[in-house]
């Protein structure tokens, strides 16, 4: 179920790039997150979690790591393509050159190999009802909703966030109000690459650390911010817990194996019914 | 692989494994023309993966001998290996009907993500569903067309044959179509939609005739290549091979420039499946790593070719006809890009 907020949180990442989902992203956190497990010096353990001081440093490394990555590749990429005029589709391309560039260079670094951050097997404990929950489990959702209060605050309560979802909204009116949009771009790669780092370190903690662990996720991703609407937050938390919540769910009536394609189902329903999202505003 | 770099020593090993090579480019080639097709109307398929894997599956179904023993997989009813192929191509063009119904009409980057989402989910079929498709032991045993009228070592030369052969004919379709009236639309629409549909054009409709024709290409290529490597996985249909390789090599070589997409096909197959033969010669650091590295240069090709050769090594050529000369216009207008198609198309 933890896992079902990280979606939330990762299908945030995106929101104010729009169209221009960046592909490339997904998968700069998961490096990271792979990073925070080798950064991640034994600190002991906080309590009954299963992990210590060292997490924590790992993510906030995480969280600058791919921020700053994410700058590079805007720097480097985005920024010239879209200088030269670049649409969605050059992007799409890029960004996916980018998520296979990213992908091998972790296989190069770290190999193919599965890690955890803490070895060994960590006891659930039972709460009410006989469900069972990991501590760790309770720290993700803690997290999760602290970065969704964070985010909240940085949107509608800053000069900053306000600047932001009005280059979201019209870039060039923006502008023509004072908006240095390309700084905002740059800042929301920022806010989306330290997201997309924390997501990362969170699916880690519940699962396991693999090379291709972020890009396996890309549909559930795209399932929630489409279900969301495409560029609301709240839209796509939402739409991530459901996905994540339908994904578990199915296993009761149909083969595990086929799980993965839950998403795609809800990607197809939702666009023949509501291409808006659940809560998105008609265009 | 060790044994290819021992067999290219001789010369019989040398054009032995160039024959292999150029077999296997001919069917990339296929894949990366079709998705020329598609992407010549502004189509973005992102799961060539899922028709290249569809065509191939039913072709071997339906050309295989019913199952035996632990085999466990539909139809097999010994078809003939030509109708195989028809049944492939009418697939794709079946999963492209039913993706395209819900997305084409809606915003550009929904049908990337259907399609990107329709291969993982076929992946996922084929690897859980019991009694369908032997699950991941995957369909061995498929034979190839002639196999067994030539003998020996000659075959490889039929199967390098029919790939080319196929690729002739899929060049020529695509070619005809690109230049008829009906590809000048698609062109208009992929330029300026609004435009196209001023002019009277149903362009969705224009769409998605693309969409099915390039889907039937690459069901097509995806029959060709499991009757020529004889066994298939759903492992064997990766987003990386499936779907990423083709991307690039229509970057490479040129969008819209179907002369150009072929020769990106051998160039980045080249470069791909040729990385093997000097991985011996490498020191032992870089020599262990070479498939991560080549992975890693595809993706850095891609990128380095849209900031700096967008147009690919052959451009689109601007002549639309060939009742219209070069005039003036379009000299001026040699280089045209993704880049500046794009511009164009932000300018609506």
């Amino acid at each position: 179920m933890g896992l079902t907020l990280v979606y939330g949180v990762l299908g945030v990442g995106d929101f104010a790039h729009g169209d221009k989902m960046g592909w490339g992203m997904f998968l700069a956190f998961f490096v990271v997150s792979s990073e925070g497990a080798n950064l991640g010096f034994a600190g002991g353990q906080f309590g009954s979690l299963s992990f210590g001081w060292g997490l924590v440093v790992g993510i906030l490394v995480a969280m600058l790591g791919v921020a700053a990555l994410s700058l590079v590749l805007e720097r480097l990429v985005f920024r010239r393509l879209r200088a030269a005029g670049g649409t969605f589709f050059v992007f799409a391309i890029a960004s996916l050159g980018i998520s296979i560039g990213l992908r091998a260079i972790i296989q190069l670094i770290w190999g193919p190999s599965n890690f955890r951050y803490t070895p060994g097997i960590h006891p659930a404990t039972e709460i009410l009802g006989g469900i069972k929950v990991k501590p760790d489990q309770f720290f993700i959702v803690g997290v999760t909703i602290l970065a969704a209060v964070l985010l909240y605050w940085l949107l509608y309560r800053t000069r900053f966030g306000k600047a932001m979802r009005a280059t979201a909204d019209n870039p060039g009116l923006a502008e023509a109000s004072g908006i240095d949009t390309g700084r905002i771009r740059y800042g929301t790669w920022i806010v989306g690459g330290m997201l997309a780092a924390l997501a990362g370190v969170m699916l880690g903690l519940q699962a396991e650390v693999r090379f291709d662990a972020g890009f396996r996720l890309l549909l559930p991703l795209f399932a929630a911010v489409i279900l969301g609407g495409i560029g609301n937050p709240w839209g796509a938390l939402f739409g991530g817990l459901l996905v994540g919540i339908a994904q578990e769910v199915s296993t009761q009536w149909i083969n595990t194996g086929l799980k993965p394609g839950i998403p795609f189902v809800i990607v197809i329903v939702v666009l023949l019914l509501r291409p808006r999202g659940l809560f998105g505003q008609a265009r | 692989m060790e044994q290819l770099i021992v067999t290219l020593v001789t010369f019989d090993g040398a054009v032995n494994w160039t024959v292999g090579f150029l077999t296997t480019v001919a069917i990339f080639a296929i894949l990366a023309l079709a998705l020329n097709v598609q992407w010549s109307v502004g189509i973005l398929n992102f799961g060539v993966a899922a028709f290249f894997m569809v065509g191939a599956y039913v072709s071997a179904v339906l050309t295989l001998p019913p199952p035996e023993g632990l085999e466990a997989y539909v139809a097999g009813w010994g078809l003939p290996i030509p109708v195989g192929w028809m049944f492939a191509a009418i697939a794709g063009a079946v999963l492209a009907l039913l993706l395209g119904i819900p997305t084409l009409r809606l915003r550009d980057d929904f049908l990337a993500i259907a399609t990107i989402g329709v291969a993982a989910i076929l992946r996922s079929i084929a690897n859980s569903v019991e009694g369908l498709v032997n699950r991941s032991r995957g369909l061995n045993g498929i034979d190839g067309l002639l196999q067994d009228e030539v003998s020996g070592g000659g075959y490889r030369w039929v199967e390098l044959a029919i790939a080319l052969a196929v690729l002739i004919v899929v060049y020529w379709l695509v070619s005809r179509a690109t230049a008829s009236p009906w590809g000048r639309a698609l062109r208009a629409i992929r330029d300026n939609e609004d435009t196209a549909r001023a002019s009277g054009k149903n362009t969705v409709r224009f769409r998605m005739v693309a969409f099915v024709l390039g889907a039937m290409l690459m069901g097509l290529g995806g029959a060709i290549y499991a009757h020529r490597s004889g066994t298939i996985s759903p492992l064997t249909f990766s987003d990386l091979l499936g779907t990423f390789f083709v991307w690039t090599m229509l970057i490479v070589g040129g969008s819209g420039n179907h002369r150009g997409v072929v020769l990106g096909a051998l160039v980045v197959g080249f470069f791909w499946f040729g990385t093997p033969l000097i991985q011996e010669s490498l020191p032992d650091w870089l020599g262990s790593r070479v498939f991560q590295v080549r992975q890693l240069l595809i993706g850095v090709l891609i990128v380095v070719f849209l900031l700096w050769r967008p147009q690919g090594l052959l451009a689109e050529r601007n002549r639309v006809s060939r009742f219209v000369s070069e005039g003036p216009d379009n000299q001026g207008d040699e280089r045209a890009t993704i880049l500046q198609r794009a511009r164009r198309a932000m300018s609506r």
